[in-house]
């Protein structure tokens, strides 16, 4: 397979395995140090680099970022920021505030503040939240980040399209996969790479047959309709922060805090639910809203209710050859949702719950309750007997509290890492409370106060 | 002057290029070799098989490694005991030990070969927890030490009020973004270049030597900078310096080895968790009178450091407080889990939260503010000659503003930083003897509480929290006092190597190792100050063992006490030399070096004027340095003696925001007045307040260990286990150097800045234990780390 992009300007053309990842190439290949790893899997962003293409500039992780993914793309990493001796508008800001110690988070600090600050985004946590830094406290990052709004945007830093020949592996439209998906069904479908590039990275294996997906451009983007949003499943997670925002706050806000501004850049809504986890953030609020999976194979389409792909740990309704083409979210599902990620830090963590509600109380009595939790169960699954406790009940602190125990009865959950049994139930019992207590207009989130009163 | 000035960190630009080169940024010659463990998978238990024909099979092996390789002479990798073999020879005592050792072509096939071991175990009994280590009598001494003054159970039974409880305290991944890394280039004549990212290459010299059976003087270790240590690469580079060593030598290939970020977490040791209980007895105000601590610590499998660790966190048991009558008995525990290690404070952030904890205890017993009770408690203020005039206005070290530090060591003016009249004295003597003759807390409370606005604020959040059934507020604070030296008398001492070249330009080395605190440009700016010129006069070289030999690891916050005056002593030297240049030459004694240029009577020339004159005229340019640290002695078996030179203090207020219903919870807003004495660098002390107020909250809140029933960590990687994201940084951080000068002599009257600022993180965590009391009348007796469930529980035993 041979791989063409650009890097830091220089047309580059590649033939190494499908699965080497950037991070190595740059490092092993290339001699470019720079670029560093910090955990070899996406979550510290010590590797993040710059990637261009059509769609603008992303700030993505190289140590899960395979060669092919950037066919036809423009990377910059931290060598090639500065010009010379004119450093970028974000490294000078990071000397003179006293941003780096040790340096070695430092390359991807900039690489993460550059790319924010060419696509005018200035919300810095939300930009930082996948770069750790272990001995500033971020306090002047923080204030290298503000010095740097005000800068102007270097003028070298722009993708200029280039001819990339067709790869066999990499489809450019949903016809062409399915063809090719129907001839090569044992093939591993890589859309993002943020679980399946730890796969290689981490458990070391050699995933044989690979089919990589950010060719299909049909599968990108989202059509909306007077009653729903049909979501391609190559639509990059960064890209739901926006589209729900006018319609569920609360949606937008989970996609906000899911991983972080390069995981969610590179991350797609059809591999998050296709994977089948049971601690992926979108599959709780889109089953609670009503969502329907669309799946190929071939020429064929069926639609299924999302709630019903998640068959047991492990195993989804997908057959062979079968892929996710899209994710239909009704409208009306989006309205009274409320959705709840619990994790034990904010931002770049998996959640030990994630619960969405979708609660519809008409004349002060509950008309409907759709009610989904992720993080409770081998995958994630409806909470059908405390729905059936709300359902034609006043809109009460009394109903909610008698329908608390049900949660006992449509959750066994498990103590791990992230959280005990315990503490899962009980917390989704408050989640509750707390969508009741919302509705009530009392203050419900640490992440909306501030200091003194 | 550059003393005092906030220049950046010397390798600032080299950072954000990237450029500034780490272990696995060094090109190698061509061949070379990239190593990886084979690790265990039990906790405990006698290997019975080992099957490593797919290993050795598998692309791009060279070779393999067992102990029986080694013949009975495993290489020993440990900092003190010798209980560390490189692999291990048969028993397993933890899970993720290295059994094998993989050669190969590259980093990732040596990572792929080393998962295809297939190793049986008889599986053993593993002591896992510190109950059953307790009851096994598994312990790294012969018995708990015990330390204290005084009758602590008298003065208990005696006092009107008494409360006891326990803390469970948890350890710490040290998350260097730098993972452990080593690279060995084979010399002429089976001599060996080293470079390690160590704290410590000194140790890394000796043990390389040692596994070799070759001198000290065939090994050579360089070190121009850490990703990061925090007192995880004091000792635990030794095994890949070690492993790289041997392979070098047998393959006469480079090698190289860095652990996987989930390998090092799995095989490296940790900050200590402690189990902390007290009795303690006090008065109707609050006034501490006997108190009596168990701490129980986990050293881990091996001993590593953690006789001194638990050694510090006893001696850091009074923090700020004067203890009348004090029992300290201390259990050091051998279990089968990684080693700890050191961490960033030693055992004495450990210490300090214990009694933190106890102050916090009495003060809700008694329903008083615990700020009050801290100050009632506190060690007698400083005597200085103005005492008693109260605070000056223009105390507080504006860092925004020109440098304030005058750089002359000459005379002391000590300031005048006394409360004023209000305070009773109580002692000044600790439980293990040393008088407290630089404390200043009582003024810098008072002055923080001021510019925190801590009483309206306090009030603001009671209101807060009567209005607000579930989201709770609450304030924290914590001081600390902490002490400076190693307790490990003979290692309180540095050397140096300045060189000046004929054209002017310096050239400077010392033993301690650059990992992010900025020691390199705190140095450079005394060797800058010593000759009166500009920083980019002086060229920091990296650590190197064949520079300056035989020194102690760059921790304990010691830095740039002991290399500042090393450096400083070198520096010395060779102006004296010149001085003597001067008089023989131009009769002059009155010399003067600034800006540059040399004054002396009615001439003056550029520096780099008179360097090429001196060198014309054979004058010497280069020299040595030492430095040892003065008035120190400590029987650590008594516990007894003055283990510190001095004491650095700082001071922390924090709000938080907690969720009543998750026990999620916020940093809202964190103000800090922190003593780095006259500061060397503001910019970097404030980075090391900064860095280590944050890293102190993570500790406390949102960075858990976990391990299953096995004895398996769980949290292996930054996926499970999770320090601070930038969002965890307070919203508002106000951080502030108290203006004063230390009172000892040390370099330019500065203060070491390195740990004493962790502690303060301590004040996130009682703030959140603030907002659990809110909830219901109970003390909370909030553990350690505080995640959303500890909060969640707390709450749960705050409402009863």
């Amino acid at each position: 397979m041979e791989i063409t992009f650009r890097l830091n300007g220089e047309l580059i053309t590649a033939s190494d395995a499908p699965t080497r990842t950037l991070l190595e190439y740059l490092r092993e290949t290339r001699d470019l140090t720079g670029t560093k790893e910090g955990c070899n899997e996406g979550d510290c962003g010590a590797c993040t680099v710059m990637v261009e293409d059509e769609s603008g500039k992303k700030p993505l992780n190289a140590c899960i970022l395979f060669l092919p993914q950037l066919h036809g793309k423009s990377v910059t990493t931290v060598e090639g920021l500065s010009k010379g001796d004119t450093l970028h508008p974000a490294q000078q800001a990071m000397i003179e505030e006293h941003g780096s110690q040790c340096g070695f988070c430092t390359p991807g600090i900039v690489m993460s503040l550059a790319t924010a600050h060419a696509r005018g985004e200035t919300y810095h946590e939300d930009v930082l939240a996948g770069n750790l830094c272990r001995c500033t406290g971020y306090a002047p990052i923080l204030r290298a980040a503000k010095k740097l709004e005000t800068a102007p945007i270097p003028e070298e830093l722009e993708h200029i399209p280039f001819p990339a020949p067709a790869i066999v592996e990499r489809p450019e439209s949903s016809d062409e996969l399915a063809g090719l998906y129907a001839l090569r069904p044992d093939a591993v479908l890589i859309a993002g790479a943020t679980d399946v590039g730890l796969w290689v990275t981490k458990q070391m294996r050699d995933l044989g047959e690979v089919i990589f997906l950010n060719g299909v451009e049909d599968l990108k983007g989202v059509t909306e309709t007077a009653d729903a949003f049909e979501i391609g499943a190559m639509t990059p997670i960064a890209d739901l922060i926006a589209l729900f925002k006018p319609h569920s706050a609360s949606l937008s806000e989970m996609y906000r805090r899911f991983a972080s501004t390069q995981v969610r850049a590179a991350a797609t809504l059809g591999g998050n639910i296709a994977n089948g986890s049971p601690i992926g953030d979108s599959p709780p609020p889109l089953i609670a809203a009503g969502a329907t999976l669309t799946l190929r194979k071939g020429e064929d389409l069926r639609t299924i209710p999302l709630e019903d792909f998640f068959i047991a740990y492990g195993k989804q309704d997908r057959g062979a050859s079968e892929f996710v083409e899209n994710v239909t979210v009704p409208k009306s599902g989006l309205q009274d949702l409320k959705v709840y990620k619990l994790s034990k830090r904010f931002d770049q963590d998996i959640s030990a719950v994630c619960g969405a509600f979708n609660i519809t109380v008409t004349d002060e009595k509950i008309a409907a309750a759709r009610i989904a939790f992720g993080g409770m169960a081998g995958t994630p699954a409806r909470a059908k007997t405390v729905e059936a406790a709300l359902i034609g009940q006043p809109w009460s602190m009394a109903t909610i509290d008698a329908a608390l125990p049900a949660f006992a009865t449509d959750y066994t959950p498990m103590s791990d890492m992230r959280a005990s049994a315990a503490y899962r139930l009980t917390t989704a019992q408050n989640m509750l409370k707390r969508y009741f207590a919302e509705t009530q207009g009392l203050t419900t989130s640490v992440l909306s106060v501030k200091e003194g009163a | 002057m550059s003393v005092g000035s906030p220049l950046p960190h010397d390798a600032a630009k080299l950072h954000v290029t990237g450029q500034a080169r780490y272990i696995d940024d060094i090109p190698l010659p061509a061949g070379a070799l990239h190593l990886a463990f084979g690790l265990s998978t039990v906790a405990h238990g006698e290997i019975t098989s080992m099957d490593l024909s797919a290993v050795r099979k598998a692309p791009g092996v060279v070779r393999v490694y067992t102990a029986e390789d080694f013949h009975g002479h495993v290489p020993d990798c440990s900092p003190s005991l010798g209980d560390e073999p490189l692999l291990t020879p048969g028993e397993v005592q933890f899970l993720g030990q290295p059994v094998f050792l993989v050669v190969a072509t590259s980093h990732l096939a040596a990572r792929k070969a080393a998962k295809l071991g297939k190793i049986t175990y008889k599986e053993l009994p593993a002591l896992l927890d510190y109950d059953s280590a307790m009851e096994a009598d598994s312990r790294f001494e012969d018995g708990p030490r015990i330390y204290g003054c005084g009758d602590a159970a008298r003065a208990i039974a005696e006092a009107p009020h008494r409360i006891e409880g326990t803390i469970e305290i948890g350890g710490q991944e040290h998350f260097y973004l730098e993972g452990q890394a080593a690279a060995c280039v084979p010399q002429e004549g089976g001599d060996m270049l080293v470079h390690s990212s160590t704290q410590h290459p000194s140790e890394i010299q000796h043990k390389v030597a040692h596994a070799l059976h070759i001198p000290m003087h065939a090994v050579r270790v360089e070190t121009r900078r850490m990703g990061g240590g925090f007192g995880g690469k004091e000792s635990q580079g030794n095994w890949l310096a070690i492993a790289c060593a041997i392979a070098a030598r047998d393959t006469g290939k480079p090698c190289k080895m860095r652990y996987d970020r989930d390998d090092d977490m799995i095989i490296t040791g940790k900050r200590h968790d402690f189990r902390i209980s007290y009795t303690c007895g006090f008065d109707d105000e609050g006034r501490i009178l006997g108190i009596d601590f168990l701490q129980i610590t986990r050293g881990g499998w091996s001993m590593d450091l953690t006789l001194p660790v638990a050694d510090r966190a006893m001696l850091h048991a009074d923090n700020a407080y004067f203890l009348p009558n004090a029992r300290i008995e201390s259990h050091r525990l051998k279990m089968n889990t990684q080693s700890n290690t050191a961490y960033r404070g030693f055992g004495g952030p450990q210490g300090v939260l214990g009694i933190e904890r106890v102050v916090d205890h009495i003060a809700h017993t008694l329903g008083k503010d615990p700020v009050e009770v801290r100050k009632l408690n506190y060690y007698d203020e400083m005597v200085t000659p103005t005492a008693g005039e109260g605070l000056p206005e223009d105390h507080v070290l504006s860092l925004e503003g020109e440098p304030t530090s005058e750089g002359s060591i000459e005379h002391l003016d000590a300031h005048p930083r006394h409360a004023g009249g209000q305070v009773t004295p109580r002692g000044k003597l600790t439980p293990y003897g040393q008088e407290v003759e630089d404390f200043i807390l009582h003024g810098m409370t008072e002055e923080l509480l001021k510019t925190s606005d801590y009483a309206a604020r306090k009030k603001a959040i009671a209101k807060w929290n009567a209005e607000n059934p579930i989201i709770k507020k609450g304030l924290g604070v914590s001081p600390v006092k902490f002490g400076i030296s190693f307790t490990l008398t003979h290692l309180n001492q540095a050397g140096a190597l300045v060189h000046i070249y004929n054209d002017g330009s310096i050239h400077l080395n010392h033993g301690g190792t650059e990992m992010g605190q900025g020691l390199f440009q705190k140095v450079a700016q005394v060797a800058a100050t010593e000759f009166g010129v500009s920083i980019d006069k002086v060229k920091i070289t990296a650590t190197d063992t064949a520079k300056v030999p035989n020194t102690s690891a760059t921790a304990a916050s010691s830095g740039s006490d002991l290399n500042g005056m090393a450096v400083k002593n070198a520096c010395d030297r060779i102006r004296t030399r010149l001085e003597v240049f001067i008089l023989e030459r131009f009769g002059e004694s009155d010399v003067t070096w600034a800006g540059g240029r040399v004054h002396f009577g009615v001439h003056e020339m550029d520096f780099a004027e008179l360097i090429s004159l001196a060198y014309m005229n054979r004058v010497s340019l280069s020299a040595t340095g030492f430095y040892k640290t003065p008035k120190i002695e400590w029987d650590r078996i008594a516990g007894k003696g003055r283990p510190f030179f001095y004491f650095a203090h700082g001071i922390a207020v924090t709000e938080v925001a907690l969720d009543t219903f998750t026990g999620e919870n916020r940093i809202l807003r964190a103000d800090i007045l922190h003593d780095a004495g006259a500061s060397l660098n503001p910019a970097l002390d404030k980075g090391q307040i900064e860095g280590g107020y944050v890293q102190g909250a993570g500790w406390l809140t949102t960075e858990e260990l976990v391990w299953d029933t096995k004895g398996m960590l769980k949290t292996h990687a930054p996926s499970t286990y999770k320090i601070p994201a930038c969002s965890d940084a307070p919203d508002v951080f106000n951080v502030t150097l108290w203006e004063g000068r230390n009172r000892e002599e040390t370099i330019y009257r500065s203060k070491a800045v390195g740990e004493p600022p962790f502690m303060l993180g301590i004040s996130a965590f009682l703030a959140l234990s603030d907002a659990c009391a809110a909830c219901g009348p109970n003390y909370p007796a909030l553990n350690a780390p505080a995640t959303p469930e500890e909060c969640l529980a707390a709450i749960e035993r705050a409402r009863g």
